[in-house]
């Protein structure tokens, strides 16, 4: 085992990392970027580590016990109020399978992400620092378990975002971030009043026996520990669980993004500069479907259960409407932003199906979009800085100017259309598996298979009338990719190929939490009837 | 023609009405002092009266003997307070001294 | 000689090409002769499949062997259970033969496109990507699971996307690959879509065990029905890659690519992929779901045969062709013909290979020219290709002693004995119409090309025949066209030992309700159960009384199909334009392709198209119309409420402020500051106090 607080450390070097570029006076840009680069790596080379000491055979989600490398203290300790009783607060961090891949994605994107960050020459150590900021708030999403410090983070992650987007963004870049920034601030606040309502509701039995408040999740998934009379619980005769549930699940989709509450991210995408797109669609689109996964999943099993159907029909529309809005695009970066749209939609088609594979394609899903986007972002990237254009009219014939990058893209355009062989394959399998396997969304999964086509379209003809064809007499001075763009591009499509050919170690890294959510909900009867007999 | 109550009373509200009528009218602070005086005085002639006439014993008597050591008390200060003004704003024309307006 | 030997063998096979593959792949911009290893390799892999066949036939000839291992899995702690997705290989004698057959038309392909390609400037990579598609092809023959067959089934529609769009600098190029990768998936929904059922309902994948548990008894929603519904939303992956109606349009654009690679994707392996997937998945066909497969066949069978008859392109006739001769073997297997449409799918796969190679000789000799009526007066030039073209085209045709006969003629006679049993007579009537119009048109494109005056001379006079590496493929493949290699009988296959010995009859094991009556197992064969209806006595009778009518009909056709074509082309006894001119519209239907093309242009691919740019409207307007919508309400609203905060909130406190300073105002005038004034105010109020209060 690990005897060093690794989770604090793996969350707050980026921090650390800000501090000291704080201090590194700003004509350094070289070492800046190369400082943050070494941050990342570091982060990476720990999440890695972690890797290897994590027991796969621990299931985590609803019991600490099986939580590991589980840091915890009293972080806010207040007396006072009567009426509130003591405020106590835990800095709770621990991982199971389902925080796990998202460590590994997180640290892997942002390292990636850090590469790409090298030719950015606006305000270097500004970004920089915003940069690493971000980078904390998202581990930290994923390593808490008290919901207070999950919001935290949650809110840290999007000041940053904010910034980097409206600082370093193309023409519109104020607009998206403006936009980006309220859209995601409602989503919070939904997330936020629930989380209220949850504390008021649920009461912590501490050491010594007293009865205290809490926002510790795994608390709150306890049934046996909702008061009587709070406002979030089961016990309650004006139940408002339902109307909490649906409130907390908007916060979350709006990160998905779910339709219709989308549109944000087109705006976002196109707007922010590369490396930001790749964060934003690697990993913080992650965050919704993890949050409800974490969160909505085993404090609401019992509505969960009965919303089912709406959440696949929600992915169903996602991944249809998605596919067909990407397929009208224009711009190449929209277009990526929607397939995104429609990817994400697998993954909560995947939720919906509650059972082992469907979960588990879900996560996977969420793994390999993180991957396969990130990577369709940065191959825009690369292009756009070459031709200072977006436009896919514009383009045409680059196979036989640039073809390694057209090989990349390739690669990368025919996992994200779900080829065998390469890792949206099998995510995308095992959703429409699980999907199908649930008697009450088999129609809407099988409706669903049409996104499969669409999405070949939609990206075959892209691939079509950026790279085939005839090339254009502008374009014949493109170069082909460069060592640092080799080095962004290598790992990622060894990731998509390992995990296209052999899935196993990531499924069975999965493995247990996931058959801990799917119990989770699936006894929801039992929740209540435990409820019952207090 | 006996001297009654009523003839006492004449006399200090003449004086009084001299003094109020001393206060209001004169510019020169001194003199305005000197009005207050003969109210003081009027009064005086009040209590002695209203002892005399009255059924009060020598009470009227003593308030009167009082009142004059206040007069003379009240002089002196007023006086002072009259010297400084002088000092501070070379006049003792109370018209002009009209700072309390701010 | 163990069975282990031959699954490491079969690995081996597999994985040969995939190296291939990969090292010509990242080696080809640097090592210009790494095509020689890509062609080293897959020498290897035709001996290996040589000798996998040899050792299959010789010692495991009644056996099949299997092999899986778990490729991932899920560990259902609550349960206890544990759910496992294997991969797998399974040989049985057609995998065996298969393999020999994809194997060698795929070396024969490589080394015909080192003369044929040479000089091109992605050399390598078109070596690269056949690698990838034996691999993948491969994997398709050597499966034990559907799941696997699904994979590298989209495999080799990738390695087909590659290959057509291969010289993606030409439009029409790019757009057959894309194309033909978009009708497949269609296909592949359908067929995705039955393995869902298939393994909701018995939680693997594997064929054996999904038959096992159908014979005893288990279905998808307990329902005949439904185990019809997955049988042919199976065979709806086999329309996709065979080319069958109505998804049919992507193979004749699909000549786009390379000439070798329409001979080796095209013809004779990939699109018979499909057909090789209804004969994995024979045993749970229902009696309903072969009959939807042999319409299909039918019609698909014919569709085409009728375009071919007016087609100028060289390649687009040999590829009507080809759909319409897949279409005769899915129709085949859908009458019941099992052993007859493996068969001819490996005749076909030898003779059409011949054809294409043939025609790619011609188009490089003429110097890329495609257009037949630009030919002409060629098989003096070309003697080597001119012959085997010939051989190749009477054995498509089936004339006696090719081994077209022999294959042709068994699904003929399958299908009459199909119709005698269950009264379906349009499928032997088709097929008999198909053999007719498949010898006219095969001929009509012979001697357009290669008798007659040359019609453009000047390309006329440039040509030469091919050199001995596109040759001899040539010669190879017509001579496999022979019946010899299949029978000792010219007129008779059923003696021979490809059928009686090497092509396993079939086992059904659908609940006996849902066959054929001629399917069913008979009460006194109880104690045989394992014996094949194609031994039944009843079957047996059936083809016996069909074989000598169906042959001499099916000649018939196929030599009066011939004689037309002489009398129209050779002889011109008949002016082929004025029949065209009088059956003009039947003419330009034919010509235009049935104008499929242009109906699912303007319904399905409009309608995707318009849907998307409508939703894209709707996205950006409407969706995003009330974010921005709401974004605006909002700040005029708070504009709204900052006017009524400056002026009426903050109005009426400075209103109260303003009163009273005025008030203070007004009575700031007695405020004089002189002592006196003061004191006659007080005794003013005094006095007026005194006057009320008295």
């Amino acid at each position: 085992m690990i005897n060093f607080p690794i989770l604090s450390l793996i969350t707050f070097l980026p921090i650390i990392g800000m501090m000291i570029i704080l201090f590194i006076p700003k004509r350094q840009s070289l070492f800046i970027k190369s400082f943050t680069i070494i941050i990342t790596a570091i982060q990476l080379a720990l999440a890695i580590f972690l890797l290897s000491n994590y027991n796969f055979s621990l299931a985590g989600i609803n019991d600490i016990k099986s939580f590991q490398f589980v840091e915890k203290f009293r972080w806010i300790e207040i007396d006072g109020f009567a009426w509130l009783g003591k405020i106590k607060i835990d800095y709770l961090l621990g991982v199971d399978g389902l925080s796990v891949p998202m460590i590994l994605l997180t640290t892997i994107i942002t390292f990636i992400a850090s590469i790409s960050s090298w030719t950015i020459d606006k305000s270097i150590k500004g970004y920089f620092l915003m940069f690493l900021l971000l980078d904390t708030g998202m581990i930290g999403v994923f390593v808490a378990l008290d919901f207070f410090l999950f919001y935290i983070f949650w809110e840290l992650m999007l000041l940053p975002m904010y910034f980097l987007i409206g600082i370093w963004g193309g023409p519109r870049r104020e607009y998206a971030a403006i936009k980006f920034f309220l859209y995601t601030l409602l989503g919070s606040v939904l997330i936020l009043l629930v989380m209220i309502g949850l504390y008021f509701s649920s009461m912590e039995t501490l050491a010594d026996g007293t009865r205290v408040f809490t926002f510790n999740m795994l608390e709150l998934m306890n049934p046996t520990n909702y008061t009587q009379n709070g406002i979030l619980s089961p016990l309650n005769p004006a139940n408002l669980r339902l109307i909490a549930f649906i409130g907390l699940f908007i916060g979350f989709a709006i990160k998905i993004p779910m339709f219709p509450f989308h549109t944000w991210l087109p705006d976002a995408h196109v707007e922010a500069p590369t490396a930001i797109s790749v964060i934003l669609a690697g990993v913080l689109l992650k965050m919704g479907t993890y949050g409800i996964l974490r969160i909505s999943y085993p404090i609401f099993p019992d509505i969960t259960k009965d919303l089912l159907w709406w959440i696949a029909l929600f992915g169903a529309i996602n991944i249809i409407y998605g596919a067909l809005t990407a397929m009208a695009q224009k711009d190449f970066k929209k277009l990526i932003a929607y397939s995104s749209v429609s990817h994400m939609g697998y993954v909560m088609l995947g939720m919906a199906a509650l059972n082992t594979l469907g979960i588990s394609g879900a996560i996977l899903q969420m793994f390999n979009h993180g991957t396969i986007t990130a990577m369709l972002f940065l191959l825009v990237g690369v292009i756009y800085d070459r031709a200072h254009l977006r436009d896919i009219e514009g383009f045409g014939g680059l196979g036989k100017q640039m073809p390694i990058y057209t090989g990349f893209t390739t690669v990368a355009f025919f996992a994200a259309i779900g080829l065998p062989g390469l890792s949206g394959f099998i995510s995308e399998a095992l959703v429409f598996l699980g999907g199908f396997g649930n008697n009450s969304i088999r129609i809407i999964a099988i409706v669903s298979t049409l996104g499969i086509l669409l999405g070949a379209g939609y990206m075959l003809w892209t691939l079509q009338r950026v790279f085939l064809g005839n090339l254009p007499e502008k374009w014949n001075q493109l170069t082909d990719v460069d060592t640092r763009e080799y080095i962004m591009f290598i790992p990622l499509v060894l990731i998509i190929i390992f995990l296209g050919v052999y899935p196993s170690p990531m499924l069975n890294l999965m493995n247990s939490s996931v058959n801990a959510i799917v119990d989770v909900v699936e006894k929801s009867g039992l929740f209540l009837k435990s409820i019952g007999s207090l | 023609m006996t001297v009654g109550l009523t003839h006492f009373l004449v006399v200090s509200t003449l004086l009084f009405s001299m003094g109020l009528y001393a206060i209001i009218t004169r510019k020169n602070a001194i003199l305005v002092l000197m009005g207050i005086e003969l109210i003081l005085n009027s009064a005086n002639i009040n209590f002695v009266a209203f002892s005399r006439f009255g059924n009060f014993g020598y009470s009227g008597h003593l308030v009167a003997l009082f009142v004059i050591v206040l007069a003379a008390a009240e002089a002196a200060i007023a006086l002072a307070i009259v010297l400084n003004i002088y000092k501070n704003m070379s006049t003792v024309n109370v018209d002009e001294i009209d700072n309390l307006r701010d | 000689m163990y069975e282990s030997t031959l699954i490491n063998l079969s690995l081996f096979i597999l994985l040969l090409p995939l190296l291939g593959f990969v090292v010509t792949l990242l080696l080809g911009k640097k090592v210009k002769s790494v095509f020689i290893f890509e062609n080293l390799i897959i020498i290897l892999t035709f001996f290996s499949s040589v000798y996998l066949l040899y050792s299959k036939l010789a010692n495991f000839r009644t056996t099949k062997i299997s092999s899986e291992l778990e490729w991932f899995g899920f560990n259902n702690f609550i349960t206890g259970t544990k759910l496992s997705i294997n991969l797998g290989f399974m040989i049985d004698n057609i995998t065996a033969i298969m393999l020999f057959v994809v194997a060698l038309i795929s070396m024969l392909v490589h080394l015909y496109s080192i003369e044929y390609m040479k000089g091109d400037e992605r050399y390598n990579r078109y070596f690269a990507y056949l690698g990838i598609f034996t691999f993948s092809m491969n994997g398709i023959v050597l499966t034990n699971n559907i799941l696997m067959m699904y994979i590298f089934w989209e495999l080799v529609g990738l390695s087909s996307y590659l290959l057509i769009g291969f010289w993606f600098e030409k439009k029409t190029a790019a757009d057959a690959g894309k194309k033909a990768f978009i009708v497949n998936r269609i296909g592949d929904i359908g067929m995705f879509a039955g393995i869902l059922i298939l393994f909701l309902t018995y939680q693997t994948f594997s064929f054996d065990k999904i038959f096992s548990s159908i014979s005893s008894g288990v279905l998808p929603f307990n329902s005949d029905f439904w185990l019809t519904v997955t049988g042919i939303l199976l065979f709806c992956g086999a329309i996709g890659k065979s080319a069958q109606f109505p998804l049919h349009v992507w193979l004749p654009d699909a000549m786009e690519g390379p000439t070798p690679v329409s001979a080796l994707i095209h013809a004779a392996t990939m699109v018979a992929a499909g057909v090789y997937l209804v004969v994995r998945i024979f045993g749970l066909l229902t009696a309903d779901a072969m009959l939807f497969i042999g319409v299909i066949g039918m019609i698909s069978a014919f569709i085409p045969a009728t375009i071919a008859l007016t087609q100028n392109d060289i390649k687009k006739v040999l590829a009507y062709s080809t759909v319409s001769q897949l279409g005769y073997m899915i129709m085949a297997l859908g009458v019941g013909a099992y052993q007859f449409a493996f068969f001819h799918l490996v005749t076909h796969a030898f003779f059409k290979a011949a054809l294409f190679l043939g025609s790619g000789s011609v188009i490089h000799a003429m110097h890329h020219e495609q257009d037949i009526r630009k030919m002409g007066g060629l098989r003096n030039k070309m003697p080597l290709t001119y012959w085997t073209f010939v051989i190749s085209s009477l054995a498509i045709s089936g004339i006696p002693l090719t081994s077209g006969f022999l294959s042709k003629d068994g699904i003929i006679a399958s299908s009459m004995a199909f119709a005698n049993l269950t009264g379906h007579y349009l499928f032997p009537i088709f097929s008999l119409v198909v053999a007719l119009l498949t010898a006219f048109y095969m001929f009509r494109l012979i001697i357009l090309t290669f008798h007659g005056e040359p019609r453009d001379i000047h390309k006329f006079e440039h040509a030469h025949e091919s050199p001995f590496l596109m040759v001899m493929p040539l010669v190879l493949l017509a001579g496999l066209s022979i019946f010899i290699w299949y029978t000792p009988n010219p007129l008779n296959s059923e003696q021979g030992w490809i059928l009686s010995k090497w092509i396993e009859k079939p086992t059904v094991f659908t609940p006996e309700r849902s066959r054929f009556d001629f399917m069913k197992s008979s009460s006194d064969e109880e104690n045989n159960i394992k014996q094949s209806y194609l031994d039944a006595e009843v079957y047996k009778e059936a083809m016996h009384s069909a074989h000598y009518p169906a042959m001499i009909l099916s000649e018939l056709m196929a030599i009066l199909g011939i004689l037309f074509a002489f009398i129209v082309y050779q002889w011109k006894k008949i002016n082929a334009d004025s029949i065209a001119d009088k059956i003009k519209p039947l003419y330009n239907f034919s010509l235009n392709k049935w104008y499929f093309d242009e109906i699912y242009n303007k319904t399905f691919v409009a309608f995707t198209i318009g849907l998307s740019k409508v939703l894209a409207w709707f996205d950006a307007k409407i969706i995003d119309g009330m974010v921005n919508g709401s974004a605006f309400l909002t700040k005029h609203f708070s504009f709204f409420i900052g006017n009524f905060d400056k002026y009426v909130i903050d109005g009426i406190v400075n209103f109260t402020a303003y009163f009273n300073g005025f008030i203070g105002l007004l009575v700031r005038r007695i405020q004089t500051g002189k002592v006196q004034s003061y004191l006659a105010l007080v005794i003013f109020s005094l006095v007026i106090l005194l006057f009320i209060f008295k």
